[in-house]
């Protein structure tokens, strides 16, 4: 491509292609885009899902990052890749292995091509695979070159020098103008997809708006890389992946992150309350506090705390107000705010957590997913202290669970943790948007009537105690962390006492089972195997139990979106089944309870690698457990 | 929410009294503080149920349910957290938090500094003691270094922490410092710091009679009060002593000096106090062992509040963006229609 071309293709018509290029229908395609954790690979992959998923597709999406910013750029472990799936069918895993790599350097050729598809597709911008580059990612020779790809479909273009070009006449620092690449990689792999560049267009005008200079910049970067795959001979092929059938409605994409955010604001829409979030930054939940600062026009309060405790602390300060008090943290925090949540367990005040969960301990792998909070979130605090626990099964699903922990919490005035993952938190679907009229009330009331209260007098259904706003005339008392005696709420070292309040307190969590909806077997009622699982594992166990059904094995899938109390169908529905398998992205958590409370010996597939599960392992395991028995 | 009810009639001093037995040791500061509370409250005319005393954990952090008002008993040094978090939600509140040496400086530390830093319109007493009497007297980080405890039997070799230096140098906006058993002094301080639009820091020197005896026994003692006390009003000379002959002036240097009034010098040498002067406040919390202990206003400015910053953004947004619309939030951004 010359430089006129390249500096003008995007103001005028695209021109017509040298040869007619082919068009191959596809249905679903893996695509992973990586580079340096600087080149903008995370962004390039959202706004491919955006395009694909407005193009009607279904979507799922992995976004795998370093916790490093801008790590040293060319090494292996600064390498940060985004995948996505993307299908003419409905889908529920980003997928286990890759159709094409979009590769931005070697280093991330040398990450990721283990996990390429035989016969799969490259692109690999062939100006960073400079000798030292090579080096660094431990190539001796330069693989686009020495015939080591040879099984795949490689296509090697000058990204980098071709963005720059396309810059020409913009005053633009080379710095900056290189930084553009990854709009050329998206608008070259748009393009050999057939995905549609106007939403990436609209997002480009409305991210940069305040400098047009970068508007013109990105846009010209990114219609350079689609037009040159409509002109350059190199490709042949385009394919098209038709859209899904989906269920009728309007969609948006969205991460588990912001369906979380939603999900509160929702209840607290539904319930007519302010909602006050305490939070700390912490990766990964930080999204949360992110998207909940912009909802200030509704009643929303967000305040960034000094640490974990306080950001809880306020949030139970705001609670005792009268708001709907929400922290969102992730493991590390929720070990901080587990002796408030005990203050709030004891004076019986509404409050939601969002534990969105982290590979660790420690500091751990803080931008990987595990599922290794949840003992913690169950049984994690000082004495007997039951509190609700749910998990949501995919990013969409988080908006739903949001808004049912805050209906639970404000119905039974008790903490609930809702137990996302980083998989969900940053992982994208299509998501059909509810109509809010169809989102139900949420009905609570404050006590008012100074005639015959008692601070701890309880519902008797629900076993809540009144909330009362400080404010109230007549009903002025005092709560706090020390052992309430029954109804008047006053201090007390009565033994009799202690023991009825720590049983109320747990009957009432306990109550909460018979409040949420009855579990649902997916596959038959009965048979050989039942595999339970629970949060972000959700599609990949669905996928690899409805392959081996399709296959004529007698198994099936239960899902639990509630932890704590378990649905009280569950013990009706377990003994129907020969074996009983949890697989779980920690040691082996929910099997231990589940071995505990249904005394059924259930076995475990455990990974613990900050990676989700790939379908093809789960079924492999599944399969062998099948076979053993 | 901010609409004031005034009482039909006069609360009085009982109104605010719950029915709860104060369990404090007899012969305990804490005793003083909670009644010169109950005498000045029903002459702020607030309503009864608009107070919120907050607390963490500690003698101190018992006395919300001393009070017939709403009062949170909270954990240990968290008490700013929380108030923060109600008062912001609830500006028509008063929240008051009251806590110790221990809660509020050691395991609180944290939220004490961001709270005052913030200027939530929070009311902090802090009893300063000088030791843990909950926990049975170990030291606390306001112990003088040395201190022999049981948890220090060979004498504690941590600096002790200067409760009105922390405040000051977290911007706190109201920094003041009274003593237990001086209740017309005490009652005066807590007026002004409910007055205050802003957080407001109190440090009350309290004897704990049981593991910290005679702590504050230089301020308190009738005999050397008047020459250990320096009395801070705005406005007016550094002077004190049983005689009001002793001053204070600053050297060249910038350092302080104790002076004696008569002959050579007088009044119009001495430093004179102010609660707006930026670095007042630094001098005279830190004149060291050789001078009085002053009591009363170190700062009082008036700087934007959290909570009004945080009320005015919100109606901003509002007023921009209109009442928020949550049909239109989740249909923001691309959207398309499966048929």
């Amino acid at each position: 491509m010359s430089e006129e071309k390249g500096a003008t293709a995007h103001t005028e018509a695209p021109p017509s292609p040298k040869a007619p290029k082919r068009r191959e229908e596809r249905e679903e395609v893996v695509i992973r885009f990586a580079g340096d954790s600087g080149d903008g690979m995370q962004l390039a992959g959202m706004q491919f899902t955006n395009e694909t998923a407005v193009a009607g597709t279904d979507v799922a999406t992995l976004p795998d990052f370093p916790a490093e910013i801008r790590a040293p750029a060319g090494t292996l472990f600064g390498v940060s890749g985004f995948q996505l799936n993307f299908s003419s069918h409905e889908i529920f895993t980003p997928g286990d292995n890759p159709d094409v790599l979009v590769m931005m350097n070697p280093a991330a050729l040398k990450v990721n091509l283990k996990d390429l598809k035989a016969g799969g597709i490259i692109i690999a911008d062939t100006a960073e695979f400079t000798e030292p580059n090579l080096r660094k990612a431990g190539y001796e020779t330069n693989p686009l070159e020495d015939g080591s790809l040879d099984k795949y479909q490689v296509f090697p273009v000058d990204i980098t020098t071709m963005t720059l070009r396309a810059m020409e006449g913009l005053n633009l620092s080379q710095k900056v103008a290189t930084r553009c690449k990854n709009f050329y990689a998206l608008g070259l792999t748009s393009w050999l997809f057939t995905r549609p560049i106007e939403p990436t267009i609209r997002w480009i005008q409305n991210r940069f708006k305040k400098d047009p200079e970068l508007v013109e910049a990105n846009l010209r970067a990114l219609k350079t890389g689609y037009f040159f795959g409509e002109t350059a001979e190199m490709f042949a092929v385009q394919y098209e992946v038709k859209p899904a059938r989906l269920a009728p409605g309007k969609y948006r994409n969205i991460t588990g992150n912001t369906a979380t955010a939603l999900g509160f604001l929702a209840a607290a829409e539904r319930a007519g309350l302010p909602l006050f979030l305490g939070s700390y930054p912490i990766t990964p939940a930080s999204d949360i506090l992110h998207e909940m600062a912009n909802y200030k026009h509704f009643n929303v309060y967000t305040f960034q705390a000094e640490d974990e405790i306080a950001a809880v602390g306020a949030a139970v300060g705001a609670a005792y107000g009268g708001c709907i008090g929400i922290t969102a943290t992730s493991g590390p925090g929720l070990l901080l705010k587990q002796e408030t949540i005990n203050l709030a367990l004891m004076t019986e005040l509404p409050l939601i957590i969002a534990d969105i969960q982290r590979a660790g301990p420690s500091t751990g792998m803080p931008t990987k997913t595990e599922q290794a909070d949840l003992l913690m979130a169950i049984y994690g605090r000082s004495s007997d202290s039951p509190v609700v626990v749910m998990a949501p099964a995919t990013p969409g699903d988080c908006f739903y669970m949001a808004f049912e922990a805050v209906r639970i919490a404000l119905k039974y005035m008790v903490p609930v943790i809702f137990v996302s993952d980083t998989f969900l938190a940053n992982g994208a679907e299509p998501w059909k948007i509810p109509k809010v009229s169809e989102l139900p009330r949420i009905e609570t009331e404050f006590r008012t009537d100074p005639r015959g209260f008692q601070p701890y007098l309880r519902d008797p259904e629900t076993l809540s105690r009144p909330w009362v706003r400080p404010g109230t005339p007549g009903l002025e008392h005092r709560i706090g962390g020390l052992e309430k005696e029954d109804i008047t709420g006053n201090v007390s070292y009565d033994p009799a006492n202690h023991e009825k309040m720590v049983r109320l307190r747990a009957e009432k969590v306990a109550r909460v089972a018979m409040d949420i909806p009855l579990t649902e077997v997916r596959g038959d009622s009965s048979g050989k195997l039942l595999v339970i699982g629970w949060g972000g594992t959700y599609g990949a166990i669905l996928e690899a139990v409805e392959r081996l059904r399709a296959q004529g094995k007698s198994i099936a899938h239960v899902h639990l979106r509630y932890l704590s109390p378990l649905p009280a169908d569950l013990k009706n529905i377990i003994p129907l089944f020969e074996k009983v398998l949890v697989p779980e992205l920690n040691m082996g958590q929910l099997v231990k309870i589940i071995r505990a409370e249904y005394l059924v010996d259930a076995k475990g597939i455990n990974k613990i690698q900050g990676q989700p599960f790939r379908v093809s392992e789960l079924m492999e395991k599944m399969q062998e457990f099948l076979e053993d028995s | 929410m901010s609409e004031v009810t005034i009482p039909d009639a006069k609360l009085t001093r009982k109104d605010f009294t719950s029915d709860q037995e104060v369990r404090w040791c007899p012969g305990c500061g804490d005793y003083s503080i909670l009644a010169q509370m109950q005498k000045i409250l029903p002459e702020l005319d607030i309503p009864r149920e608009n107070l919120v005393f907050v607390s963490g954990i500690g003698c101190a952090s018992r006395f919300p349910y001393y009070m017939n008002t709403y009062g949170f008993h909270t954990i240990h040094g968290r008490a700013p957290a929380i108030a923060t978090g109600l008062k912001v939600s609830r500006p028509d509140l008063h929240v008051w938090v009251v806590t110790g040496d221990g809660d509020g400086l050691s395991i609180g530390g944290n939220h004490l500094i961001h709270a005052l830093r913030r200027n939530v319109v929070i009311k902090i007493l802090l009893f300063n003691n000088r030791i843990y009497g909950l926990t049975k007297g170990q030291y606390s980080p306001t112990s003088e270094l040395f201190k022999v405890t049981k948890s220090t039997p060979y004498g504690s070799v941590d600096y002790p922490i200067n409760p009105i230096e922390i405040a000051l140098g977290a911007e706190a906006t109201f920094v003041a410092r009274t003593i237990d058993v001086d209740v017309k002094h005490q009652q005066e301080i807590l007026k002004r710091a409910h007055e205050h639009k802003g957080s407001a820091f109190v440090e009350i020197l309290q004897n704990c009679n049981v593991y910290n005896d005679l702590a504050w026994e230089s301020v308190t003692d009738r005999n050397t009060k008047a020459d250990n006390t320096l009395v801070l009003e705005h406005r007016k000379p550094l002077i004190f002593g049983k005689n009001r002959d002793k001053g204070i002036r600053l050297r060249r240097d910038m350092t302080p000096e104790v002076v004696t009034l008569g002959g050579e010098i007088d009044q119009s040498e001495l430093l004179v106090h102010d609660e707006t002067k930026p670095g007042m406040g630094h001098i005279l919390s830190r004149l060291g062992a050789h001078f009085p202990t002053p009591i009363g206003i170190f700062r009082a400015v008036k700087r934007m509040t959290f909570d009004q910053g945080t009320h005015v953004q919100m109606d901003n947004a509002k007023k921009k963006l209109g009442p928020g619309n949550l049909e239109a939030m989740l249909n923001r951004g691309d959207t398309w229609v499966v048929e």
